[in-house]
């Protein structure tokens, strides 16, 4: 069958590149096998699978696979229209176009690759021919993912036994949409649309499967290890803010940054993405619990919490700062205690989640001001200043703060810097190769006219009035 | 004829065109522009980056009336538009040598 010869052929080259990462897995085994001084006692009961099931149809939760639809709709809501707009409100009005462009073009690349390879080296287990530090290709082109209506079954994900499949599949997809799309802040009003795609298809399979892959799933080498990430501070936030800097690093700053008015075209827009974001992050963060239950209920309650106290944080440091507290710091200060709260949502106390906030809303203030200042690179919209530093910031919060009622796990601040760390260094060095290699392939950065253009022109032939 | 050119704040755009109707002015042209004059600019901060704006906003309007309604139409607009504090803007008056109503082809006084 022509299938079947595919994936042989899908086989042999995955020998062949598995071959040349012996090198570096042994390296990252070596890394591995280090001790820490706590491990967590996340051991699963003997009963609950370690691998995709087939099940008959009484298995599935109404109640949870609803919420669980929800949660995927919720989150797809955050990256369109919610990250578009809130990007697409702060560049200047000749990039308004290009920067929603990105968000959404990255949402269709990515859904595509997700289904060809993406779910499937991400979260195929190790019992299905992957490794701690990649998923196989058991499950490229969705395959297994069934649906039987005769026999009445189908198949669950083992992360989620009360759901289709199906439905914790496209949850996951979402994650891996908004991941790169959040990069795009990083880079705003300079870098080439090819490029662009380039770089997100390549990061998206090179970059955020493999590290998915280590946290997410249970023989995933960091999870293995006990590292907390309850909805994707490391996975999404540092994994894309470490990105973001790499990009801003390598484009180089804007033509006519600190000379020029770059005053946002529309900070309306803005709101109204950070309020989306706000909203969708539900399905973010209470639906990370993969169930319509009470730790869904105690993550909404954190992430609502930890939100408003960071959005507050950051409006009261600049207004002490700065005189005035800005439209633009609230929000910003809102999107800081979101990707702050996002690891420790389920593992901490609403309480905790007011720390979480507080901290995250002054440390990402000052992160996306005077140390971006200081540093001279062009974070233009803060993608690493927000999400990488409150990405951190609640990584290691988490350590501290978990609580064992809610989460029967015991964190370790050292085991959470085993994530951060990693995360760091995989995300910035690949993040670097892959953009060298674009650069020398197609080259990154639009010409310095183009530039003056405008992205939306030059590169769309479109324009708004 | 003269072509009355006025740079007010916008805020006072109702009054001075209420001013003017009263005195029966028929027409005029609104211009949303931005400026310089006395009042300074200001600066907007965003995420720690500030730019300063030279420009204030303003509004013009353009009215054309009788050469012996001049007086009367300049003092209604400084009346309407004045609020004694830097930025109220400026008149300035011109001749005008021809007005014609397309319409119609009516000239000058009558195309007023």
């Amino acid at each position: 069958m022509r299938s079947d010869q595919n994936r042989d052929a899908f086989g042999r080259l995955w020998a062949l590149l598995a071959g040349r990462l012996c090198a570096v897995r042994a390296l990252l085994f070596l890394l591995a096998s280090i001790p820490t001084c706590a491990i967590a006692d996340d051991v699963a009961p003997a009963a609950v699978p370690t691998e995709p099931t087939i099940v008959s149809f009484d298995k599935i939760s109404a109640g949870d696979t609803a919420w669980m639809l929800t949660s995927s709709a919720l989150v797809l809501m955050m990256t369109i229209p919610g990250l578009a707009l809130f990007y697409g409100g702060m560049v200047r009005k000749k990039n308004v176009l290009a920067t929603l462009m990105q968000s959404f073009a990255i949402t269709c690349l990515v859904t595509i690759l997700w289904w060809v390879v993406g779910y499937s080296l991400a979260f195929t287990p190790g019992t299905a021919g992957s490794t701690p530090y990649i998923g196989g290709l058991a499950h490229w082109a969705m395959n297994g993912v069934v649906y039987r209506h005769d026999a009445m079954q189908l198949s669950v994900s083992h992360l989620g036994i009360t759901i289709p499949e199906t439905v914790y599949a496209m949850f996951q997809l979402t994650f891996a949409i908004i991941t790169p799309a959040l990069i795009c802040g990083a880079f705003a009003e300079r870098m080439k649309f090819s490029a662009m795609l380039w770089f997100m298809g390549l990061w998206s399979l090179l970059v955020y499967c493999p590290v998915a892959h280590w946290v997410w799933e249970p023989s995933g080498w960091l999870a293995q290890k006990g590292v907390l990430d309850f909805a994707g501070g490391t996975v999404v936030h540092i994994n894309a803010g470490i990105a973001g800097l790499a990009a801003a690093i390598m484009l180089g700053k804007r033509e006519g940054l600190g000379r020029e008015s770059m005053a946002p075209y529309n900070l309306t827009y803005t709101v109204i993405g950070a309020s989306l974001l706000w909203v969708g992050w539900f399905g973010f963060n209470a639906g990370s619990a993969v169930a319509a239950d009470g730790r869904a209920g105690m993550a909404f309650a954190a992430t609502q919490v930890a939100t408003a106290a960071a959005a507050l944080a950051w409006m009261f440091t600049e207004w002490v700062t700065r005189g005035k507290p800005s439209v633009l710091g609230i929000a910003s200060g809102a999107v800081a205690g979101l990707v702050a709260i996002t690891p420790a949502s389920g593992y901490v106390t609403p309480s905790a989640g007011v720390i979480i906030g507080l901290a995250a809303g002054v440390i990402c203030y000052f992160s996306s001001t005077s140390v971006k200042k200081a540093f001279g690179y062009d974070d233009s919209l803060d993608a690493f200043g927000v999400h990488c530093i409150g990405g951190i910031v609640g990584a290691l919060l988490t350590g501290v703060l978990v609580s064992k009622e809610i989460s029967g796990v015991d964190g370790s601040v050292l085991t959470q810097l085993w994530g951060v760390a990693t995360t760091l260094i995989y995300g910035f060095l690949m993040s670097l190769l892959i953009l060298k290699l674009i650069d020398v392939l197609v080259g990154l950065r639009v010409g310095a006219e183009e530039e003056r253009q405008g992205l939306d022109i030059t590169q769309h032939g479109e324009s708004i009035e | 004829m003269k072509l009355i050119t006025a740079i007010i704040k916008p805020f006072k755009l109702d009054d001075v065109r209420t001013a003017l109707t009263a005195l029966g002015v028929s027409g005029m042209s609104v211009t949303e522009i931005k400026g310089f004059g006395r009042q300074r600019g200001h600066t907007e901060l965003y995420r720690g980056a500030e730019y300063a704006v030279d420009f204030a906003p303003k509004t013009r309007i353009e009215v054309a009336v009788r050469a012996e309604m001049l007086e009367q139409a300049v003092d209604a607009i400084i009346a309407a538009a004045k609020t004694g504090k830097v930025g109220d803007g400026k008149i300035f008056i011109s001749d005008l040598e021809r007005v014609i109503r397309i319409r119609t082809g009516e000239t000058d006084d009558a195309a007023l």
